[in-house]
């Protein structure tokens, strides 16, 4: 056992990170910039295919391409040529992915078979093609199909400066396509159904950018393997939506993060012996994901966790001020220790407390946050001081809600018993607009800042007290 | 193919017992539209193996088996736990999911490459080739370790598919009708997952992970087109499956020999030959196939315009009466459109039938059951004229056109319906007489 713990050990190659970051050796640049350049143009088209809800057609292209490879290679061989053109091999890899998706297309529109079956019966009969013919190979007496099983998991190391040329012309042409569709490819994947009937040609984009899918695939394939090439388009993309809601800004955060992993993955796989390129580049990948699941700032789930424990703490806090507000108003000043001149109002934190059977703790911490906000203050514990800025706040939550009670009970006809907890939920999220609007529905036309009275009972407490009558 | 022995029997029957127990939970997959979910478990248990290895030691069957399970029941849980809580599409939870676990388990066997002896190569195509040799006593015999493991999973999946084939049916077609009856659609759905998982990795070290993914998704696809009900469509899955297994080993050393070589990939063969299969059953599958949907809109299109030429017929005739000048075929022909060859068909079909009559001079007209069809085609024409003018209130010059589309679609309900809406009209909004 503690051998193999020292196998997987590697002492870190400091001279090998400053030939690296020095990009002292040339192959090291051409290597590094072809990654850059394919985790760029992955991240944006896989945006596009993302949204379009096609993840999973980079997959099928990929193994489909497997017996284009093969077949290249077997006709460079039987002609005599050099069997590992990458030009060549590209270039059936190309045509029979190409051939894949007009299979998928034709199965999907010629019989009752789903897309995701198609895709499956694509992916593994071409895949299945691909090992056969990769069988002939390896019994060929001419040549040597050893480099074959690159395509299948990936070698970014091979990269010739020749590949990397032909990476970054395709990768520009592949960018500028994006580009000058961008705004066809962002209808289409919003919204298909309108695109159509707008007269734009939905089938001819799609089929562009299942093309574009098809070209990114072929010349990832390479460096990352075709079992993990679909993770460069997909994951980037899927990352990207954590971060932001915006398209343009989804493509270049995808591009970003694409090239990010690539070179990560790249670097790491030439500093370490035994690494595979496409897996590290893929595990990159997948870091950025877990790191956008949790802390991506639209949809992670940390800023989703906060957002909603900020907004029950402030549904808490408008609670509590109301509770105050309707107190003071229910018994005046009798009871309650009014002082007139500062504008400041005190309420027994006791029968708070009992307005919604809060517990103290929790009423108490409620408490201390209004009045690090200033509207509350709590110098004479137990009684609760309300602030004048505390007052003008809980007299405008009050508005709202009974604005909204009595618009329940005119309007949608609701028993005025019943309105109470409706419009708990409405009250904290009623804008100006609509505060204006309830204002102008109801009979009494009421002017700026007045304030209608509850149409019911306010508390079950106070109820019991109110149907005895007041003495 | 001479030299067949009882080692290709092996295979075969091999591949045999693999790809019927791949086809029956695979038909679930199809009909749950998770076709890909097979791909993705069978590339995702790579870690699992990896781990298992360097954690036992050694290839103790036991252990690796377990740990590969897990991994494709991780698959499918991780894969539904990002798709609800990242709030994404289901398959792009699947290829964030499956690639990470195998690019995990592609880096831990190459960086133990001294110590693990798992070859990745070994996953994709396996070696059924060579299982034959690694035998088993079985009571008296002695049977190949894979065909004896294949038959035992086979038998599991028999057992469980019939145990819970009401509950597997109902949360396949309607999770949401399973849920209501309180089915617990989820612990059928992690069923299933740990269905194509042990099957996959029992499967893996013969077959490997290509044909396990072609035998999980082709036959059940086929299935689909050739049966309408759940039974029969498991039944054509297993019956495709088994036709793949032995066609590909067929083809992988009969085929190879024509042009100089020994033999290639079994597996591969296999899936190849799965894929020649759903060819054939797209192309000639009753109802769903190309070539039975090519024929049933020919024959559609035939009888429209036979109805066609009966009506224009009837038309001539009621125009310039029954002594009046004779029609001739071309100028008909030509009139209702129809190319040279089409109207050769036509006039074909409608001599066969009785319909019209030829004197000479391609001189048509209607012969005595031709003039009681006719009469119904033109009768259901002008009542859907007198139906459009009257209750949808269409102007009397827009109805032709969409009454010559509904005349051929009129079944014996509808046109008396028709009859109803229509009583007291003897005439359409035309003035023709309503035959």
């Amino acid at each position: 056992m503690p051998d193999r713990r020292n196998d997987m050990m590697v002492e870190f190659p400091w001279d090998d990170l400053r030939r690296l970051t020095g990009l002292a050796d040339y192959n090291t640049r051409v290597v590094l910039l072809g990654s850059l350049l394919l985790g760029l143009v992955s991240g944006a088209v896989g945006s596009f295919m993302v949204l379009r809800k096609r993840a999973m057609i980079s997959d099928v292209v990929s193994h489909a391409a497997l017996p284009g490879i093969v077949a290249a290679f077997m006709v460079l061989t039987v002609l005599g040529g050099d069997g590992k053109s990458w030009l060549a091999l590209l270039t059936g890899a190309l045509i029979s992915g190409l051939l894949g998706m007009a299979a998928v297309h034709a199965i999907t529109t010629h019989a009752r078979v789903k897309q995701d079956a198609a895709l499956g019966v694509v992916l593994s009969v071409f895949f299945g093609a691909g090992v056969v013919l990769l069988g002939f190979t390896q019994r060929m007496k001419s040549g040597s199909s050893a480099g074959l099983e690159s395509f299948i998991y990936g070698k970014t190391a091979s990269m010739l400066a020749s590949d990397a040329w032909l990476l970054a012309g395709s990768a520009l042409a592949a960018t500028v396509i994006c580009l000058a569709f961008f705004k066809e490819f962002r209808l289409v994947c919003f919204d298909a159904e309108f695109a159509r009937a707008q007269g734009w040609p939905v089938r001819r984009v799609d089929a562009l950018l299942t093309g574009l899918v098809v070209v990114v695939t072929v010349i990832g394939l390479q460096a990352v393997g075709l079992i993990l090439m679909i993770a460069l388009l997909i994951t980037p993309a899927v990352t990207a939506r954590f971060w932001t809601d915006r398209l343009g800004s989804m493509v270049i955060i995808a591009s970003g993060l694409g090239a990010l992993a690539c070179v990560t993955g790249a670097a790491l796989s030439a500093l370490y012996p035994r690494v595979p390129a496409g897996s590290v580049i893929v595990l990159s990948c997948s870091t950025l994901f877990l790191i956008g699941l949790l802390f991506g700032r639209r949809r992670g789930l940390v800023p989703e966790a906060w957002r909603r424990i900020r907004l029950a703490a402030r549904t808490e806090r408008h609670h509590v001020l109301r509770a105050v507000y309707e107190q003071w108003e229910q018994r005046g000043v009798q009871g309650f220790h009014a002082h007139a001149g500062t504008g400041s109002v005190l309420v027994s934190a006791g029968d708070l407390a009992a307005v919604r059977r809060w517990s103290e703790a929790r009423l108490q911490r409620v408490l201390r946050e209004a009045a690090a906000d200033g509207d509350v203050e709590l110098d004479a514990w137990p009684l609760v001081r309300l602030t004048s800025r505390g007052m003008s706040h809980a007299r405008q939550l009050v508005r709202n809600h009974r604005l909204w009670e009595w618009y329940l009970i005119q309007h949608a006809e609701v028993d005025p018993h019943h309105v109470d907890r409706d419009a708990d939920e409405i009250e904290h999220v009623l804008g100006a607009a609509m505060v204006r609007e309830l204002e102008a529905t109801l009979p009494g036309r009421l002017s700026g800042a007045e304030l209608p009275s509850s149409p019911h009972p306010l508390t079950d407490t106070e109820e019991a007290g109110w149907r005895k009558g007041p003495a | 193919m001479s030299d067949w022995s009882m080692i290709d029997t092996w295979i075969v029957l091999t591949g045999m017992v693999i790809a019927m127990s791949c086809a029956l939970v695979g038909n679930f997959l199809v009909i749950r539209r998770m076709s890909l979910m097979g791909d993705a478990i069978s590339h995702a248990v790579l870690p699992g193996l990896a781990v298992a290895f360097l954690l036992s030691g050694d290839r103790h069957p036991l252990p690796m088996f377990a740990g590969a399970v897990a991994a494709g029941l991780l698959t499918a849980f991780l894969t539904e736990w990002i798709r609800t809580n990242g709030r994404m599409e289901a398959d792009a939870a699947m290829g964030v999911i499956f690639t990470t676990l195998f690019a995990i388990g592609l880096l831990l066997i190459v960086r133990a490459a001294d110590s693990v002896d798992l070859d990745p190569g070994c996953v994709l195509y396996g070696a059924i080739e060579l299982s034959p040799l690694d035998t088993v006593p079985v009571g008296p015999w002695e049977w190949p370790r894979a065909f004896a493991i294949g038959l035992v999973v086979l038998a599991i999946n028999v057992v469980v598919i019939g145990l819970f084939y009401k509950e597997l049916v109902l949360s396949s077609f309607d999770p949401e009708a399973a849920a209501a009856l309180g089915f617990k659609p989820r612990r059928i759905y992690y069923l299933l997952m740990a269905l194509v998982a042990v099957t996959a990795v029992a499967s893996f070290e013969s077959v490997g992970s290509i044909l396990v993914i072609a035998m999980l998704i082709v036959p059940g696809v086929c299935g689909t087109l050739l049966a309408r009900r759940l039974p029969g469509v498991l039944a054509a899955s297993a019956v495709v499956a088994m036709l793949s297994a032995i066609g590909g080993h067929v083809m992988a050393i009969g085929i190879p020999p024509i042009f100089g070589f020994v033999d290639t990939s079994t597996s591969g063969s296999m899936a190849v030959a799965a894929g020649i299969l759903f060819v054939g059953v797209f192309l000639v599958a009753p109802e769903n196939g190309v070539l039975a949907r090519w024929a049933h809109q020919r024959s559609l299109r035939d009888r429209i315009r036979c109805e066609d030429v009966l009506g224009a017929l009837y038309r001539w005739h009621e125009e310039h009466g029954e002594k009046g000048p004779v029609v001739r075929w071309p100028e008909l022909a030509a009139r209702i459109g129809l190319g040279p060859t089409q109207a050769r068909r036509i006039r074909r079909l409608l001599r066969r039938n009785g319909l019209i009559g030829y004197v000479a001079d391609d001189a048509v007209h209607l012969t005595g059951e031709g003039k009681r069809q006719a009469a119904i085609v033109i009768r259901d024409h002008r009542l859907w004229e007198v139906y459009l003018h009257h209750q949808v209130q269409l102007p009397a010059d827009h109805v032709h056109a969409t009454s010559e589309a509904l005349e051929h679609l009129t079944s014996d309900g509808m046109r008396r319906r028709l009859e109803r809406d229509a009583t007291g009209a003897s005439v359409d909004p035309h003035g023709k007489v309503i035959p």
